[in-house]
């Protein structure tokens, strides 16, 4: 019965359907996202109270979203494929971590830029800013483990682990700027009722975060490809796929 | 850890037991090496040492930033410890014995976590009034230092068995390991920290104490499971 389901994830097919997959990715990326920063940085009214400068919003928030989105990718692709034994799990999980910590690291530099006008310093031992450095680290732990055994297929299921232990940090994130009293505003988009926003900055902020979320697409499916083939290398129809 | 009597079919023993076996044992092996047992604790010692030196011996300047150095000596001296809480035990064959014994394997796991906070966390707690007097913390303070730090010392070793259990199979695992364990310690650090500086301030601690104690409680309830998930990961 759920031979289909093993069949979608079997290495040759995850293949050809993310290289099938690529360029609609890439398209549409570069639509929304220039949308974004036109729209964004041009159009937007400046805010009354920051001004220009917060217009680096519109790489901020959806980095940190993409942060915590990918890293909740990598653990639930590693659940699956520690609980299911599929492997491409584990070579979605692989490829996932680098652009996960690129993310996280953007949404620092962001943010502390960011800060550094508002708040009048680059960094603040606040807990968002803390939580979200946590993840960095987390990140890095994840992926210095995978590689620190020589059989692959146990680094594969111990980085797995260790990500799903991490992912106690992902709510705490979220929550933080509700749970204690922080530096770092509390949210304006992502919450019940009317956003604290108008819409002609709002538009620009949601065509971002689609537009990231469709690159971190395009780039999952181009690093899963090179993470298959190195995988399977040894497989025939890797063979031919890479002599034709 | 069956029991075979006159080559009959093996018994095995109940689990009270097999936990109690396995507890005294790694009591016991601790204890006949005082010396690893002590090093830790010395470590400990040195590093809140550390501090008044580079620092500033200004006691209103101390009593500031005792409970920061408190804990941050605290964490790195449990993390000493923490490698060799399966390394042993997977290097002589005995760890896979236990795991082909039948018994429940998280069982195992505990009771070899619980023996390590014993020697290691405990121990700390102990010694901590010392280092506490010498950083200029109020008397007043102790209790709520001592609690946070049994509840943070015992927490930080449901991690370590974890990231232990990750990285047993590892040459060069000690690294990795506090790569692990550290940030996931940091919740810890902040709260056991802050309760300790209230105690000091004299502002009520108990709400950083209820962190901690529910951190302790989650990790108890959880880390035995993802430590042997972990242990089977690097065993099989």
């Amino acid at each position: 019965m759920w031979t289909w389901f093993y069949r979608l994830a079997s290495p040759p097919f995850v293949f050809r359907v993310a290289a099938a997959l690529t360029p609609w990715f890439v398209a549409l990326a570069a639509l929304t996202i220039g949308y974004g920063v036109i729209a964004g940085l041009a159009f937007a009214p400046p805010d009354y109270q920051q001004g220009d400068a917060f217009r680096i919003i519109y790489v901020h928030v959806p980095s940190a979203w993409l942060s915590l989105f990918a890293y909740t990718t990598m653990a639930v692709a590693g659940a699956i494929a520690l609980i299911w034994r599929i492997k491409i799990g584990h070579a979605v999980a692989a490829a996932t971590a680098p652009i996960g910590a690129s993310f996280t690291l953007l949404a620092l530099v962001t943010g502390s830029l960011w800060g550094r006008p508002m708040w009048g310093t680059y960094w603040a031992w606040d807990p968002r800013l803390t939580s979200e450095l946590i993840l960095l680290f987390l990140y890095v732990g994840v992926m210095s483990l995978r590689p620190a055994f020589e059989d692959p297929g146990r680094g594969d299921r111990a980085a797995a682990l260790l990500s799903i232990v991490g992912l106690v940090n992902v709510p705490i994130i979220h929550y933080s700027v509700v749970w204690w009293n922080s530096l770092h505003q509390g949210a304006t988009v992502a919450k019940l009722g009317k956003p604290s926003m108008p819409g002609s900055m709002l538009w620009p902020l949601l065509s971002m975060s689609v537009g990231f979320m469709l690159f971190y697409g395009a780039i999952l499916c181009i690093r899963l490809r090179g993470e298959v083939l190195n995988r399977e290398r040894q497989a025939t129809w890797v063979q031919e796929a890479v002599k034709s | 850890m069956t029991v075979g009597s006159r080559g009959e079919a093996p018994v095995l023993v109940g689990l009270g037991e097999a936990f109690g076996l396995v507890l005294r044992r790694e009591l016991r092996l601790s204890f006949r090496r005082p010396d690893q047992l002590l090093q830790p604790l010395v470590f400990f010692l040195i590093v809140t040492t550390l501090f008044p030196l580079g620092l500033s011996v200004q006691l209103s300047l101390l009593r500031e930033m005792a409970p920061g150095v408190l804990w941050v000596a605290a964490l790195l001296s449990s993390l000493l410890s923490l490698d060799s809480l399966f390394k042993s035990d997977a290097d002589d064959g005995t760890l896979e014995q236990l795991a082909l014994s039948g018994q429940s394997l998280t069982l195992i796991v505990v009771a070899k976590t619980l023996a390590h906070w014993l020697v290691s966390g405990a121990a700390l707690v102990l010694v901590s009034p010392l280092v506490g007097t010498a950083l200029a913390i109020p008397t007043a303070a102790f209790a709520t230092m001592m609690g946070s730090l049994a509840l943070g010392t015992l927490t930080l070793s449901w991690l370590g068995a974890i990231g232990a259990g990750l990285t047993v199979g590892l040459k060069r695992g000690n690294v990795l390991l506090s790569l692990i364990v550290l940030p996931l310690a940091m919740p810890l650090l902040i709260f056991g920290a802050g309760a300790t500086d209230r105690a000091i301030s004299g502002t009520g601690a108990l709400g950083a104490l209820y962190l901690l104690a529910a951190l302790c409680v989650l990790t108890c309830t959880l880390a035995p499971f993802a430590a042997t998930a972990a242990l089977r990961i690097t065993l099989e």
